[in-house]
């Protein structure tokens, strides 16, 4: 009964391991322990997204900003760095943190105040925010010499073989699976994904839960942004730009529901290790990068159809009122 | 549903400021050439707006409509390389587009999938077959007729040379007043409409639901095919990433043109109108040299300001616990 409930998670890291050992076999240099770090590194970004992604699709709402949250924070950080030489890492991170969580909490509140569908918030707010950089930055580049030495040096520490990128990564990996499983609010965002109705009812505070939502993950997002300047030198208006169909894709992929109310961290880790392997296994399998995106679309495509018809093997459809007719050929 | 409402009379009088405004400060925006010339920043949008209305009507969405066009325009150019005359560039172009809204509309309405995810999915999918078989190349020498058709005026059609309406903006007419009376004087718009606002209460009174779904994919699909046509011809060649980013642009025309994102509410006349509006104010931000970034800017707070603007105006009062946020994905 137990090890049933995560069939789907098991499934998933088998393929992983399977992809793994296959392109091992091709090529031998696939498996080294670099080549392999340098995966966990490309995913810890993508996974530290996808957390804060999760927050809000369990909610059954969806944020299309976070790659314009993550370009802006991050050039609002180098460009902090550059005006202030004299901020070091916790003041970075706690800048970050803050205009991350801030950029969100305006979604938050566009949702909850005007009671506006999420993804025409985000939609409009993910272009205002693209714009902001181009505002801010005047449309220059902040490059290698003028980025701060905090930031650039951050994702590049290591602690026991590890890099700072993929110990923060485990970090919000791990709070926010103690935060879901085990405190109030987190329970609480699965309750209003699941039944929004029958959430107010039991006397769940609404509001302040979508706020909670899309605040953490506009601030996750932001934290994204300070690690994705420092790792690679560079901000500039279009940085990760359609970045946040990737990050929706390894939600879908890791399990996490659009529809609201079901997904996990340990899922949506999957779902980022598989795109990440995907992507590293690629230019090793000797096939064009240019694969990469018709690859990913199909992996998307493919796991919702898993995702969908392992609901209806399980049967979690049987009292919902809307499910004869979803269902039924027209 | 009343085709023109208050939200379109709303519109068309920011239309109406919006050109005063331009027209009194920017010398040349007068001109015939000038406002022909900004038809086409809205002919192309506007078709995929109208297709993306109608689907947002019936509560779906096509995201992968621009990745779509992508592909329609390799099709065509594909068809070129390998001797096919016009007629069959037109048929390869038209063909793929409708087999791309086929395979969404197969996979959203036969195996139940939401369709934001599966056209995230096949966002990915149709870009990615364009990114993998173009490469860093692209296509171009297409003949002189399909520039014709992109850059081409009604006057060089017909042979009165003083007419500078541009070709595009009268397939976008023909397409949008199609549009308008199939929506909202017909029985399969009403059935439409009732699709979106109920689709059980649609289905249980003999609606075939999920036909309409599958047929609008379709239609999305070969919208995508013409807007790309005429693209294509307009820039003159294929490249994976044309037309990237306008499916963000055709669901904030259709939004600002107060199709409601919950689907069964909406009207043609207001999508027209947000296209026609938010072409010509890009067009006058261009002759201002405001940057293309700016404008997107711009463009995303305004949609958010429509539609605040009425529920903040009228909802002062309503704000209660009902209306505590309840964001449909």
């Amino acid at each position: 009964m137990k090890w049933q409930a995560w069939r789907r998670e098991l499934a998933l890291a088998a393929i992983i391991v399977a992809l793994v050992l296959m392109v091992g076999a091709r090529a031998p240099v696939f498996l080294t322990s670099g080549n392999l770090l340098d995966i966990l590194d490309e995913s810890s970004i993508l996974a530290i997204l996808v957390v804060g992604e999760m927050f809000v699709l369990i909610t059954r709402g969806v944020d299309l900003s976070v790659a314009a949250n993550l370009a802006l924070t991050g050039m609002v950080c180098a460009l902090a760095g550059k005006a202030m030489p004299g901020l070091d890492t916790p003041a970075l991170i706690a800048l970050a943190l803050a205009c991350g969580a801030a950029l969100g909490a305006i979604n938050g509140l566009l949702i909850t105040r005007f009671g506006l569908p999420a993804i025409v918030v985000t939609l409009g707010t993910m272009s205002a925010y693209r714009g902001a950089i181009f505002v801010a930055s005047h449309g220059a580049w902040v490059s290698d010499q003028d980025i701060h030495p905090a930031i650039k040096g951050f994702p590049r520490e290591h602690f026991l073989g590890l890099s700072a990128l993929v110990w923060t990564a485990l970090l919000v990996l791990v709070a926010a699976a103690v935060f879901l499983r085990w405190r109030r609010e987190g329970r609480e965002l699965y309750a209003l994904g699941g039944n929004l109705v029958a959430s107010f009812y039991v006397g769940i505070p609404l509001r302040r839960r979508f706020m909670l939502a899309y605040t953490l993950s506009g601030m996750l997002a932001g934290l994204a942004g300070l690690l994705w300047v420092g790792r690679y030198s560079i901000a500039f208006t279009e940085l990760a730009s359609g970045y946040e169909l990737t990050v929706i894709a390894a939600c879908v992929i890791g399990g996490v529901s659009i529809n609201g109310g079901v997904g996990g961290v340990v899922g949506a880790l999957l779902g980022v290790l598989f795109l990440g392997v995907v992507n590293g296994a690629l230019p090793v399998a000797r096939v064009s990068p240019f694969w990469q995106q018709a690859i990913a679309g199909a992996v998307i495509l493919l796991s919702v159809i898993f995702n969908a018809r392992a609901e209806k093997r399980a049967g979690r459809q049987i009292l919902d009122p809307h499910a004869p007719v979803a269902g039924a050929p027209a | 549903m009343k085709a023109f409402d208050t939200w379109e009379k709303v519109l068309l009088a920011l239309l109406a400021l919006l050109v005063l405004a331009f027209g009194t400060t920017l010398p040349g925006f007068f001109s015939a050439g000038a406002l022909a010339d900004s038809s086409t920043n809205y002919s192309e949008k506007g078709l995929l707006a109208l297709a993306m209305a109608l689907l947002i009507i019936a509560g779906e969405i096509d995201l992968s409509i621009a990745a779509t066009m992508a592909l329609s325009s390799l099709a065509m150019g594909t068809a070129m390389q390998h001797g096919a005359g016009m007629t069959t560039m037109l048929l390869a172009a038209l063909a793929c587009g409708g087999a791309c809204g086929a395979l969404n509309g197969w996979l959203v309405t036969r195996l139940g999938l939401p369709s934001i995810v599966v056209t995230i999915g096949t966002l990915s999918l149709y870009r990615g077959i364009a990114q993998v078989t173009l490469g860093d190349q692209s296509i171009g020498g297409y003949p002189e007729t399909l520039s014709t058709l992109g850059n081409g005026t009604i006057g060089d059609l017909v042979g009165a040379p003083g007419f500078i309406a541009p070709i595009e903006l009268l397939v976008f007419a023909i397409v949008a007043i199609g549009v308008a009376v199939w929506a909202h004087a017909t029985v399969w718009g009403r059935r439409l409409f009732a699709t979106g606002a109920n689709p059980i209460a649609a289905r249980f009174s003999g609606i075939a639901v999920n036909r309409y779904r599958f047929w609008l994919f379709v239609f999305a699909g070969l919208m995508a095919a013409v807007a790309a046509v005429m693209l294509t011809g307009r820039i003159g060649s294929t490249r994976p990433n044309i037309a990237s980013g306008w499916e963000l642009d055709a669901v904030t025309i259709a939004i600002l043109g107060g199709v409601a994102i919950t689907g069964g509410r909406g009207s043609i006349v207001g999508v027209v109108l947000a296209a026609v509006l938010l072409g010509t104010f890009t067009f006058g931000l261009g002759m201002l040299n405001v940057a293309g970034i700016v404008m997107a800017m711009i463009v995303g707070v305004l949609l958010i300001v429509a539609m605040v603007l009425p529920r903040a105006l009228a909802g002062l009062r309503r704000v209660t616990h009902k209306r505590a946020g309840v964001p449909a994905a």
